[in-house]
């Protein structure tokens, strides 16, 4: 019958048919082939037209391409930089190096204090307190619906307005908040000073490997040894000894008005300081739902289980909790760091001197602006690759691991 | 013993008939909500002062104190010495009466500034006709288009007896939905192609330009698009060829909002069962057909709520084009801004300027999660 003798036909197709280009339009990889050739020999044309049209149009503008303006001699006042700088002998390559260190500074300091701030109003929403829970829900609908343009202006303009330094808000003579920016009390930096903090950093590792021996000691007896008083004597008494011992003074600066402005001192221009309360307070909108959601994501179950082992509220959060939420916080979160760091490109507007904002200065003053924008993008794309591998790899490892 | 047990039970029923004081009514719900525990009523507390603090005194600033008018002098300018008088205990209000004109349309003559408000009405009730879910049709697109065409005559004018404006003269809220909205309706068929382009399997080709696109324009902010737009587009034109500013922001807007929305897109084409796209090849549809009426409906469905919400960003977005040199409803704010007697009241015009961008956006993160919640409903089925 039909059922036992197979038909030849049907064990033939049953076989991987051959891939033999055919040079007919029914055939797929033929027709694939084609329509490569044809889109990248269009986007190719684009390109020659459009280089084609830039080579001539700098040449009749004599412009030389290249970096060679690099070591010229840059002549831009910049206002803040963690490197020393001097516009009338640094180069312009020196004043872009400060612009990526800039844009660092305020990304890295950003992206700690959002993800903070964040955190702390994403728990807040999930409060059981209603003003609590409906406060930070305001905030979120709120800020997130404003530009950030419009909120960094807001900040800007509110900072400006605040009293000279004169008649500085202060905390005690700690620190002054003046239409200048912010001043505050600094330590003096002694040579001993720096065993005191190789102390505190050896007190860093005096816990962590207590925290080990705790926890190997309550997996073999079931009881967890106190662990603050040891954290505590290995933090603070340790580096406090230590700098007593060396005899280490503990000299503050204070800001000392001077005139019209404050001398001494650690300061922050107000600048940098509106640009970064513009970008944690909007950032940590966003952060706070990402955090929200990741939470809400753990089961009840999960809760009621580790309450059911008789575990603490605080320790269900961080052991049991938290660990699972991450897996769903971390990817979004990734995107949010992005997006502060490339947000921070919007210091232009407001006068803080970032990759952007140097690098346009400079495509005015030599007319580089292919290099300029090159300059722009390698950093960004840096920047960007950077921080999407760090979070790949810190994803991978809390990822769950399965079988 | 028995009896115990009765009295018991007849407690237990009446207990069961009504619910115990103390378990609803605004008292029960204020303790279980408010002052559920020590730490709760300290919050409430705290949270309760600060909140009414700061409600009176922003309701003091905006309304009871504010100063809605200020008297002009001959010259037609404005006497801001009541304002400065209260600077601080009352909002300034007369900036916002004074100026809304300037800051909502720009530098669009005085006269023809009905043009610029009907293309706004226009551009609403565009949005509105496309968020109806009775209208998603075919049809939408030839919607979209003649209302788009009939905006731009109004805006542009020189025909029907209408006073030519040039672009030059373009701004506020129109010039802001003008490049939000055809950011978009340019920007979305593009990122649909290149996300199609990514995901193809047999064009390696095609796909290595998808994702050099792609992650080229994600990797670097909006603020670098913009200037490449603004310094290398001239060069890029033969001589004697200028595009105009706003050309030049709107395809880096086209550019960089095609790129973010072909990863959403991307997005939809995962989640979708690869089922579906085999079943299409089994009935021998060509590549756009089994494209066109089996992946793309139900992948676009799926991400409409990412979607929106990339749109709101957009929105919010086109702000950055004041960095170069356009004036956009935040510009024109800060336009408004420089005029001698107006200068120190920024507060009111960011506040309303806020208040713009907020109405937009919330419209659309409300109708977003409306449609969320009907889409799952049906999902859940």
């Amino acid at each position: 019958m039909a059922g036992t003798v197979a038909d030849p036909r049907l064990i033939g197709s049953r076989a991987a048919p051959k891939k033999h280009l055919r040079l007919s339009w029914s055939d797929p990889l033929f027709r694939a082939i084609v329509w490569q050739v044809v889109i990248v020999g269009i986007v190719v044309a684009i390109a020659w037209y459009l280089i084609g049209n830039t080579n001539r149009n700098l040449a009749s503008r004599h412009i030389a391409t290249g970096f060679a303006f690099l070591n010229r001699v840059a002549g831009i006042p910049i206002g803040e930089s963690m490197i020393s700088y001097n516009p009338s002998a640094d180069t312009y390559g020196r004043a872009l190096i400060i612009g990526i260190l800039n844009t660092l500074q305020v990304a890295v300091i950003g992206i700690v204090l959002a993800t903070i701030l964040g955190t702390l109003i994403g728990i807040g929403r999930l409060s059981n307190n209603f003003l609590l829970a409906k406060l930070t829900a305001f905030y979120v609908e709120t800020l997130r619906d404003i530009p950030l343009l419009l909120q960094l202006f807001f900040w800007y303009a509110i900072l400006q307005t605040l009293p000279p330094p004169k008649a500085a808000l202060h905390i005690g003579q700690v620190v002054f908040l003046t239409n200048r920016g912010l001043r505050f009390e600094v330590l003096i930096w002694h040579p001993a000073d720096t065993w005191v903090l190789v102390a505190f950093i050896i007190g860093i590792f005096g816990v962590i490997a207590w925290h080990r021996t705790a926890r190997r000691r309550q997996e073999a007896t079931g009881r967890r040894p106190r662990t603050w008083p040891m954290a505590l004597a290995s933090l603070i008494a340790f580096p406090a000894v230590v700098g007593f011992a060396m005899g280490a003074p503990l000299d503050l600066e204070a800001p000392e008005l001077h005139g019209f402005n404050f001398q001494g001192g650690g300061s922050v221009s107000p600048e940098f300081f509106a640009l970064l309360l513009g970008l944690v307070v909007y950032t940590a909108a966003y952060i706070a739902e990402i955090v929200r959601s990741g939470i809400q994501a753990v089961p009840l179950g999960q809760w009621e289980a580790a309450g059911a082992l008789g575990l603490r509220r605080s320790t269900v959060m961080r052991q049991v909790v938290l660990p699972q939420a991450l897996r769903v916080i971390v990817p979004p979160m990734t995107s949010q760091y992005l997006n502060l760091t490339k947000n921070s490109s919007l210091a232009i507007a407001i006068g803080f001197q970032d990759v952007v904002s140097i690098a346009n200065t400079t495509m005015n003053q030599t007319g580089q602006a292919i290099e300029g924008i090159a300059y722009i993008m390698a950093v960004y794309l840096t920047i960007s690759l950077s921080i999407s591998l760090f979070m790949n790899w810190y994803n991978a490892r809390i990822a769950l691991v399965e079988r | 013993m028995s009896q115990s047990a009765a009295i018991a039970d007849a407690r237990y029923t009446a207990a069961r008939e009504r619910p115990p004081a103390g378990v609803t009514g605004p008292w029960a719900w204020a303790r279980r909500n408010l002052f559920g525990s020590w730490l709760s009523t300290a919050v409430t507390l705290l949270l309760g002062y600060l909140i009414l603090r700061i409600l009176i005194s922003f309701v003091s600033w905006a309304f009871l104190n504010a100063i809605w008018t200020v008297p002009y002098n001959a010259q037609g300018v404005a006497d801001t010495g009541a304002c400065q008088l209260a600077k601080g205990v009352g909002a300034c209000w007369a900036i916002v009466t004074d100026k809304y004109r300037l800051i909502l349309f720009g530098r669009y003559p005085y006269q023809e500034q009905w043009r610029p408000a009907i293309c706004v009405a226009l551009f609403i009730m565009l949005y509105v006709v496309s968020a109806m879910r009775s209208f998603w049709r075919k049809e939408l697109a030839l919607i979209w288009i003649a209302t788009l065409v009939v905006i731009g005559v109004l805006m542009w004018g020189g025909v029907f007896g209408l006073q030519m404006v040039t672009e030059d003269f373009w701004g506020g809220l129109p010039l802001t939905l003008i490049l939000a909205t055809f950011g978009l309706a340019f920007g979305f068929p593009l990122g649909v192609l290149v996300a199609l382009g990514r995901r193809s399997t047999s064009m390696p080709a095609v796909k290595v330009i998808c994702v050099i696109y792609v992650e080229l324009i994600r990797g670097v902010p909006l603020i670098a698009v913009l200037f490449m737009a603004s310094v290398m587009f001239p060069l890029f034109m033969p001589e004697g060829v200028n595009i105009d500013k706003l050309l030049r922001a709107q395809i880096a807007v086209i550019l960089f909002s095609g790129a973010y929305l072909a990863e959403v897109v991307r997005g939809g084409l995962q989640a979708l069962p690869k089922g579906q796209a085999e079943a299409a090849d089994a009935l021998g549809l060509s590549y756009w057909k089994k494209t066109g009426f089996i992946i793309l409906p139900q992948a676009l469905r799926l991400v409409i709520p990412p979607l929106v919400n990339t749109f709101i960003g957009f929105f919010k977005d086109t702000s950055l084009v004041l960095i170069v040199g356009l004036f956009d409803l935040l510009a024109m704010g800060k336009v408004a801004l420089t005029d001698p007697p107006w200068q120190s009241f920024s507060t009111e015009v960011y506040l309303m300027l806020a208040v713009i961008y907020i109405a937009f956006c919330l419209a659309m993160s409300k109708y977003s999660r409306g449609l969320e919640r009907e889409l799952s409903r049906a999902h859940r089925r």
